[in-house]
Formats: structure tokens, sequence, C-alpha cells
């Protein structure tokens, strides 16, 4: 990943609960991901991985409770750039692979955007796709050109919902090595995986949520590998 | 600033894609051709019958092409979760209405500036004479349609029965607008055409309520 200018940054999560009528996604989940941290977030289908992820993300709401991003000090304060990759791409179909950079680009205010966007396909291998309609694409060419938004605003926090979902090997692969080059440079990693994987592994810290809630936490050790190999189950 | 920036950049975005896919206007502009063409051959209307009537034609003809147009508005921003990342790109959440409201009063005054030549040959309505007018009172009645449109589409969109639940909400909130459109219209059809100011102000008070409407919680409809 191309050397960047940011701040570390950590997220804390105040007793968060987020209903939808009177089911409960998110119960009481406090959390906190110091700066630098790549935590993977395990759990079953429906366990609150993705609502909690959007809420860090400042798509969702909480129904109760806080979330606050936190300086290297450990004082909250401030919103930063997070980036946020989806299962969905997050990108148009009917736009080639650069003028869905340069679209977000522009939007966020970016300085130079042709440049960056030009950086950034070249970062993730599309530079030759650059004037293809993204509808063309692979499932794993749609993934890289999702990254590759997600990182224009040099973000200190990085969100990724099953990143690897649908990926083959090889983009698998090339996953985790973009992955293992983001954690590298310092930045704030929080992404929901499923089960034990080559992506997960680069994880320092694994969380499991269950029904809502946060059941087991650790950092890397022997208790790690049963989090994530429970969410298989 | 930032705001028109934005705006801009979206407005940009939203024409490229149609122009590219060409779905909504292919739809939208083969919709009132068939209903125009078809009551043209069904009543074969008198120069005064189709003076009487045409107006109500014409503004009922674009209010189902612009509930076609705006039924997919916001749910192909759906497809590919594309609205999150808008939203966690502008700065104000209102730049995503307001490139889509310009889009869709663009699209529906395309098709309605194609559309007013085969009206008036196909009713024998003359309509050269007040023209500009016509373009403007288009205008007002194109803005309130999609301004009310462009803002229930964003909350149907998120809803199950989508496809019921636009039509459903849009059809009485719009009433006014084409009441106060098909009059303005007719006064413009006449042999001597006059500019009927107080529909015309009828339609800019809608218009600017509900864009203020719309610029104060606009951001809530966007929330999951």
């Amino acid at each position: 990943m191309t050397p960047t200018s940011f701040s570390p940054t950590g997220i804390r999560f105040e007793k968060i609960d987020k209903r939808y009528g009177g089911l409960y996604a998110l119960r009481r989940v406090s959390l906190e991901i110091v700066p630098g941290e790549c935590v993977a977030l395990a759990g079953r289908n429906g366990s609150g991985k993705t609502t909690l992820l959007r809420i860090a993300a400042r798509l969702a709401r909480p129904s109760a409770g806080a979330v606050s991003f936190l300086n290297g000090r450990g004082e909250s304060g401030g919103t930063p750039a997070a980036g946020f990759v989806a299962h969905a791409t997050m990108v148009y179909d009917e736009l080639t692979a650069e003028e869905n950079l340069l679209l977000f680009a522009r939007l966020q205010g970016i300085a130079e955007p042709t440049a960056r966007a030009e950086a950034l396909l070249t970062e993730v291998g599309l530079l030759e796709r650059r004037n293809s309609l993204v509808r063309t694409f692979s499932r794993g060419m749609r993934q890289r050109v999702a990254i590759a938004r997600a990182l224009l605003n040099e973000p200190a926090v990085i969100l990724f919902d099953e990143p690897a979902t649908g990926l083959d090997p090889q983009g698998v692969s090339w996953f985790a090595q973009t992955l293992k080059g983001l954690r590298d440079s310092c930045r704030t990693i929080l992404m929901s995986v499923h089960g034990e994987s080559e992506v997960s592994s680069l994880a320092t810290r694994a969380i499991r949520l269950d029904a809502g809630s946060v059941v087991a936490d650790t950092q890397t050790g022997a208790n790690f590998r049963s989090i994530l190999a429970f969410a298989n189950a | 600033m930032a705001l028109l920036s934005n705006t801009a950049v979206l407005l940009g975005k939203e024409l490229r894609t149609e122009f590219r896919s060409r779905e909504l206007l292919t739809t939208t502009v083969v919709f009132i051709l068939t209903i125009v063409v078809l009551f043209s051959f069904t009543f074969d209307p008198s120069v005064s019958e189709s003076r009487r009537f045409g107006p109500g034609l014409l503004w009922l003809a674009f209010l189902f092409a612009a509930s076609l147009m705006l039924q997919p508005c916001f749910l192909r921003e759906q497809t590919n979760d594309t609205l999150s990342a808008l939203r966690l790109s502008v700065g104000d959440p209102f730049a995503i209405f307001f490139a889509k409201l310009a889009a869709n009063t663009l699209f529906l005054l395309f098709t309605q500036v194609l559309l007013l030549p085969v009206f008036s040959v196909l009713y024998n309505v003359p309509i050269l004479a007040a023209f500009p007018q016509l373009v403007l009172v288009m205008f007002m009645g194109s803005l309130g349609l999609s301004v009310t449109g462009t803002a229930l589409s964003a909350i149907s969109a998120q809803a199950r029965m989508r496809e019921l639940l636009l039509p459903l909400l849009l059809l009485p909130l719009l009433t006014p607008v084409l009441i106060a459109s098909t009059e303005a219209t007719a006064a413009l059809l006449v042999p001597n055409p006059l500019m009927r100011w107080d529909w015309l102000g009828f339609l800019l008070a809608f218009d600017v309520v509900f864009l203020t409407a719309l610029w104060l919680f606009g951001e809530y409809l966007l929330e999951e």
C-alpha cells in the first residue's frame, strides 16, 4: 500500500443496542478497539456482525449506546475518515472502474482525484481495465474496485464485511496480501469473517458475537482459533 | 459550496448512467407516446374537445410516466448498496436528493418537450404561440412531481411492498400539482393563450414547501 498520512484511530462501542421493531440485532455491546488493531468479528449468520460494522461506519444509528473514535492517546473525539467494504460492492455497474473512483473521490473532496484514482487502480491491479465497465468484471475484480473506493480518502479505520465471500482462492490470496499491507501500515481494521481462513488468520484479535451479544473476545492464542472455528460450525 | 459541487458531481453521474443504459427515458417516452396516440385514435377529438380534455390527458400521461421513472430512482442504488457509499462520501445528504430530483425533472421535461409537438399534431392544437410559457408550466409541474416523487421513492425503496407503496403515496399527494398544472396548461392551449400566474404561483409554493421539507428531513429518509 502507498505510504499515507493518517492519525492512528481506535473505536469504542459503549453499551450498543440495536433493535429492529422488537428484535434485538445487538444487545449491550461494549468493545474498545485500540489504534492499529486488526479485529476479526466471528459469529453465525444473524449474530449482529454486519449491524455492528454499519454502526461503526455511521450508516446505522444505535437504538441505545454510543460509538466514538479514539485518537492515539485513547481520547475520544471527531469522526475520522473510515473506509467501508461491504459484501455488496458499493460501486456502479454502469460506470467504469476509473469513473467510479473519480465519482467518489470528487464527492469526498480529494485533491487531484485523477492521480489518486490512478494510484489506487495500480495498487489493486486494475489499471489496464480502468476504462471497462464494472458490470463486465468478475466478482474478484469488483471487490478490488470496492477496496480501492474504500481507500480513496486514506482512512485510518477500515471496516470489512465478509470481504472474502465469493472470491476464488486466487482472489482470497490477493485480498489477504492487501489486508496484510493495510494491517502493517497501522490502520485499525474491523472485519467480519466466516470461520478460519487465510484472511481471518491475519487478525490480531478475535471477537465472537452470538444473538447480538459479545460471547468471546481474545487476542492471539489457543482460544483465538477456537473462536473463529466455532463461527464455522 | 460543498452541497452544490456534490450535487453537480452526482447529477453528472445520474445523466451518465441514464444515457448509457437509457432505461428510464426509453420507458417513459414509449409509454407517453402510446397513451397520446391511443387516445387520439380512440376518441378522434375535435379541436374544441382536444382543448378541453387534452391538458388533463397530457398531465395524466406525465403522472404515470413520472411514477414509472421515479420507482427505480432509489431502488437501483440498492442493487450494489451504492446508497451507502454515497452516504459515506457526501458532506450533506441533501446533495443526493438534489441531484436525483434535478435529474428526474430534466428527464421528465425532456419527454414532455418531445411529446408536445406530437400532441399538437395528433390533437390539432397549436402550441407555438405559447410554447415558452408551456415549457415554464411543464417545468414547474415536473419539479412538483419530482420533488414529491423523489422523497417518496427514498421511503418506498426501503419498504417491503415497494412497487405498490410508491403510487399509493404519490397519487393523492400529487393531486394539487396535477390540478394546477392542468389548469395552467389549459389556459395556454386556447386561441388567445393566457398565462395563469395564480396556478403558477401555487405550483411555485408547492415546490418550495416540499423542497424545504426535503432539505430539512431528507437525511432521515436515507437512514436504515
